[in-house]
C-alpha cells in the first residue's frame, strides 16, 4: 500500500477527450480510490442567454447547448413552448422531427462507440465507426442543410419538408447502412481486443447504484434499468414501438462494455421508423431505437412552470431561465462511483463509457 | 503541393463550443476527409504539435489553459479559430461567461468563421495554415521548400 497521491486527469486538455473536463484521482499505486471531477471549462450561460433573446431566437440558441445532439435540443425547446402556448404541431411535421431525431440519435452514437474505440487505442474501429457516421451526416445535409447543426426545428413545426422521393432514398440507403453496421457491432462484440480492454466488470456499476446516483439513459440501461424517455410517446415516438433494455452481455462480459454494448446493438437496426410510408401516413409503425437519453433530461427537467414564465406578457427582464439539465450531469456521480477502485490506465476508458459530453453539461 | 516539406501535427481544443466544430475537426481526420494523409496527426501533446485548433469561445475558466496550451507548443506555431465563437464568440457573445473570440488571449493565425464549419475549409486551413497566415512573412519563410522560422 503505497502513499496516497493526486494525479489530474485532463488539466483539462487531454488526449483521450475532445472536451474538457478535469478529473482529480487520488491513487493509491496504481489504483484509483476516488475521483473529483471538476466542471465548468464549457460553461458559456446558455439558459441565461433567454433573458436577451425572443422565443423564436432561442430555439436556435437551444440547439447549440449541444453540437452532437443539436437536433434533439430544439426540438425539446419547442416542445415546451408549444405545450405553454398550445399549439398543435401538424403530424407530417412531428413524423419528420421524429426522423432527424432518430438520425440525429444514430450519428451521435456512432460518433461515441468511435471515441470509445479510440480510448481503447482502437485506432481502426474508431475511423470505420465515423465512416459510417458519414453516412448517416450525408442525408442529414440533403435534407436539413446542415451536418451537426440543422436549424430546421421552429416553434409549429419544421422548417423544411422532406419529399416523398426523397424519403424512399433514405430507406433505401439505411438498408445499405445496416449490414455495416451489424458488421461493426460485431467487431465491438467480439473482437478479441475489444474484449480484454474490458475485461473483468470494468466499471461496473449495479442497478441499485445507478438508480440510486441517477444515472439516465445508455448508462442507467447498462446497469439493467429500464428507462427510455421515447417511450413517453412525445414527437410521433408515440406511434412506434420503442424497444427498452439491453440485449443481455455476451458471455463473460460485464461491467462497462454493456454500456457500448447497448447502444451498438440497437444502433444496427435499421431505422423503420424513418420509413417513407411511415411519414407519410402517421399510423402504428415498426420503430426500434434506444436511447432518447439526451431528450429524456430535458423532457423532465424544463418544467413548464418555468418557461411558462416567458409567456406571460411579462417584461423581457423578468423572464426567467429554462433550467436544462443533462444526461451527462447526471451521469457524472455514477461515473465517479465507476472510477474508484479501477487502475489509472482504465480511467480513460472507463470515462468514455458514459459518452461525455461537456458541451451538454456545462452549457 | 510540393512545396511542403514538413507535415504539421494539431493539436485541438475546445474552448467554449456547443461541440459542433470540434466533432468536425476530428470529422477532418476521418476517412471521409482524411486529413491523415497528408501526414497530419491529431497529437495531444502541445509539444508535439504545430497547429493550434479552438473552438469555441474563451470564459474565464479555460483562459489560462488555452494561454498555456499555446505557450508550451514550439515555434513556428500556427494557430487556428474554427468556428465563429471561436472567432468572435458568435451567439454566445452575449453569454455571460464568455470573453470572446480566441484572439483575446493569443494572436491568431486563420480564422474559419461558421456556426458548423463544414470540415473543406477548415481542412484546407489546417492542412495548409501558412498559406493562409496572416503573419505569413513575419514569422514563416520558405526557402528552397523549406519551411523555417525567421
Amino acid at each position: 500500500m503505497g502513499n496516497r497521491i493526486v494525479v489530474p486527469f485532463g488539466p483539462p486538455q487531454h488526449p483521450v477527450l475532445p472536451e474538457p473536463i478535469h478529473l482529480d484521482l487520488v491513487l493509491e499505486d496504481e489504483r484509483v480510490v476516488e475521483a473529483v471531477p471538476t466542471i465548468g471549462y464549457v460553461h458559456r450561460g446558455l439558459e441565461k442567454l433567454v433573458e436577451k433573446r425572443d422565443f423564436q431566437d432561442y430555439v436556435f440558441i437551444a440547439e447549440r447547448i449541444c453540437g452532437i445532439c443539436s437536433f434533439t435540443h430544439s426540438v425539446t425547446y419547442c416542445n415546451a413552448i408549444e405545450h405553454i402556448m398550445g399549439i398543435e404541431v401538424p403530424p407530417r411535421a412531428q413524423f419528420i422531427r421524429t426522423i432527424w431525431m432518430e438520425y440525429s440519435r444514430m450519428h451521435s452514437h456512432l460518433l461515441w462507440l468511435g471515441l470509445a474505440a479510440d480510448a481503447m487505442g482502437f485506432e481502426n474501429l474508431f475511423m470505420n465507426a465515423w465512416r459510417l457516421r458519414e453516412e448517416i451526416l450525408d442525408d442529414m445535409e440533403a435534407t436539413t442543410g446542415g451536418r451537426v447543426i440543422q436549424g430546421s426545428c421552429k416553434v409549429g413545426g419544421i422548417r423544411r419538408d422532406i419529399g416523398d422521393e426523397k424519403l424512399g432514398e433514405m430507406v433505401d440507403h439505411l438498408k445499405k447502412i445496416r449490414p455495416l453496421l451489424e458488421e461493426s457491432n460485431r467487431i465491438f462484440t467480439h473482437d478479441q481486443t475489444v474484449r480484454h480492454r474490458m475485461r473483468g466488470g470494468l466499471g461496473t456499476l449495479t442497478k441499485e447504484e445507478a438508480w440510486d446516483l441517477g444515472a439516465v439513459g445508455p448508462t442507467a440501461r447498462g446497469s439493467g434499468c429500464d428507462m427510455d424517455v421515447r417511450s413517453s410517446g412525445y414527437s410521433a415516438y408515440g406511434g412506434t414501438r420503442v424497444q427498452t433494455g439491453h440485449p443481455p452481455p455476451h458471455g463473460g462480459l460485464s461491467g462497462s462494455l454493456p454500456r457500448p454494448l447497448g447502444r451498438g446493438a440497437r444502433s444496427s437496426r435499421p431505422r423503420r421508423t424513418c420509413g417513407g410510408k411511415d411519414a407519410r401516413r402517421p399510423c402504428r409503425r415498426k420503430g426500434e431505437g434506444q436511447s432518447g437519453w439526451r431528450v429524456l433530461c430535458l423532457l423532465r427537467t424544463a418544467p413548464p412552470w418555468r418557461v411558462h414564465a416567458l409567456h406571460k406578457g411579462q417584461r423581457q427582464e423578468e423572464h426567467r431561465p429554462p433550467p436544462v439539465r443533462t444526461p451527462t450531469l447526471t451521469n457524472i456521480p455514477p461515473l465517479v462511483k465507476m472510477l474508484a477502485g479501477i487502475d489509472l490506465a482504465d480511467v480513460p476508458v472507463v470515462v468514455l463509457t458514459i459518452d461525455p459530453c461537456i458541451g451538454c453539461a456545462e452549457r | 503541393m510540393s512545396y511542403i516539406t514538413k507535415s504539421p501535427w494539431i493539436i485541438h481544443y475546445d474552448g467554449s463550443s456547443c461541440n459542433g466544430c470540434d466533432i468536425e475537426v476530428l470529422a477532418c481526420l476521418t476517412p471521409l476527409y482524411d486529413l491523415e494523409r497528408f501526414g497530419i496527426v491529431n497529437t495531444g501533446n502541445p509539444k508535439h504539435a504545430d497547429v493550434f485548433i479552438i473552438t469555441g469561445g474563451i470564459n474565464e475558466l479555460n483562459r489560462p489553459i488555452v494561454k498555456n496550451t499555446y505557450e508550451q507548443m514550439p515555434d513556428p506555431k500556427v494557430v487556428v479559430a474554427v468556428g465563429i465563437c471561436a472567432t468572435s464568440g458568435g451567439v454566445f457573445r452575449d453569454c455571460y461567461n464568455i470573453l470572446g473570440g480566441v484572439d483575446k488571449v493569443i494572436p491568431v493565425d486563420v480564422y474559419v468563421p461558421d456556426a458548423r464549419p463544414d470540415p473543406s475549409p477548415s481542412l484546407t486551413a489546417s492542412s495548409r495554415p501558412w498559406v493562409f497566415s496572416k503573419r505569413n512573412g513575419q514569422r514563416w519563410q520558405r526557402k528552397g521548400g523549406e519551411i523555417i522560422n525567421d
